[in-house]
């Protein structure tokens, strides 16, 4: 449970880049790895680009580039909060962050499927 | 006849409250009955426990009215000014729970020894450097001086500590300064009057400094007088960056 003291929209901001950040931290070595099969080992590349056409392997694409994209445009938040002049409107941005990720991952999913 | 204790009479309606009881760090929540009056503060709870049920309950609090910043504590959970803070509008699913501030050292029951917070202050020279004598022309600065302004947002801290009790950051870093102790600096980086403006920026660039914050912005939501500690934390982030371009010259 969320403690009270957390119990606010931009702390939740703060988890999602957070967790964003993790995932994609776990995430970038396997994508790397996988690329690199292109040069060292074409053939199990081609098996594994078969198992991405399977739609299980679709939605956690899906996942994926929501952490990737909430994970941009939350970042793009929080140098827009350093940054640029104070806006006190900074609970919409956070929701705007999440809103445009959801957007970008819902029009990969849609294309991908 | 009705029976009576105290100010209450038999038909008086009760309520539980539970009160953080520490002493040599054995510390634990008491649970008390105390009257639930339709108008009326945490502090007032607090208060009628120490004076009518437990007389070595510790707290502190001076002014009653929002001024001193005496009397901060977590109410269920969340850091409050208590002697403003009304209990029908934080109370949840009939409970109330008030412990001493978080991150700070208890010394007994709900009160909190406030040194690290203060000595954090210093740290950060969050502390006026005077520029001129007490022989020297008051110094001219007009209310529409974008630096007056800019001070003016920071400088209503009554020093409660509620944002350094709200702070992840300074609850997983013992260096950190916290969100009062940066918001003073800032309003001072602001303060034309200073000297002391290179050592105030190396100090919160410092390893405690204002480039630890994560902009939870729980300070932001809890602070009582509705200061903004992120923005001139952000501000401080801003000058510091600005200031390593100049010494790196």
């Amino acid at each position: 449970m969320i403690r009270p003291h957390r119990s606010h929209p931009l702390w939740v901001a703060f988890l999602l880049h957070r967790i964003s950040g993790l995932g994609l931290a776990l995430f970038l070595p396997v994508h790397f790895y996988m690329l690199s099969l292109a040069i060292t080992a074409p053939e199990r590349l081609d098996g594994l680009l078969r198992f991405t056409d399977l739609t299980i392997v679709k939605v956690a694409e899906f996942g994926l580039v929501f952490l990737l994209a909430v994970h941009l445009f939350g970042g793009l938040r929080l140098m827009a909060l350093e940054f640029l002049p104070w806006s006190p409107h900074q609970k919409t941005m956070a929701s705007m962050a999440v809103a445009l990720a959801f957007m970008v991952s819902t029009s990969f999913f849609l294309k991908a499927i | 006849m009705m029976k009576r204790i105290g100010l209450l009479t038999s038909d008086t309606k009760m309520m539980t409250v539970s009160i953080w009881r520490e002493e040599e760090n054995d510390g634990r929540f008491e649970d008390y009955e105390v009257p639930a009056r339709e108008n009326q503060t945490v502090l007032d709870v607090v208060a009628y426990v120490q004076q009518h049920i437990d007389p070595t309950l510790s707290y502190r609090f001076a002014c009653r009215v929002g001024m001193c910043g005496s009397c901060a504590m977590m109410v269920n959970g969340a850091p409050r000014w208590t002697c403003r803070t009304h209990v029908s509008k934080v109370v949840t699913d009939e409970r109330l729970e008030v412990g001493p501030l978080r991150n700070l050292p208890v010394i007994k029951d709900l009160a909190t020894d406030m040194d690290p917070f203060f000595e954090k202050w210093v740290a950060a020279e969050a502390v006026f450097h005077p520029s001129a004598t007490r022989d020297d022309p008051m110094a001219a600065i007009t209310p529409d001086d974008p630096m007056r302004i800019a001070a003016s947002e920071a400088i209503e801290c009554i020093n409660c500590a509620v944002c350094y009790a709200a702070c992840d950051v300074v609850e997983n870093n013992p260096d950190y300064f916290g969100p009062a102790a940066l918001n003073r600096a800032w309003s001072l980086v602001n303060d034309s009057r200073d000297a002391g403006q290179d050592a105030r920026l190396a100090a919160v660039g410092s390893n405690g400094g204002c480039h630890n914050c994560h902009s939870q912005q729980g300070c932001v939501q809890y602070c009582p007088n509705e200061l903004n500690p992120t923005l001139s934390i952000a501000g401080l982030k801003r000058e510091t960056t600005k200031a390593m371009f100049r010494w790196s010259r």
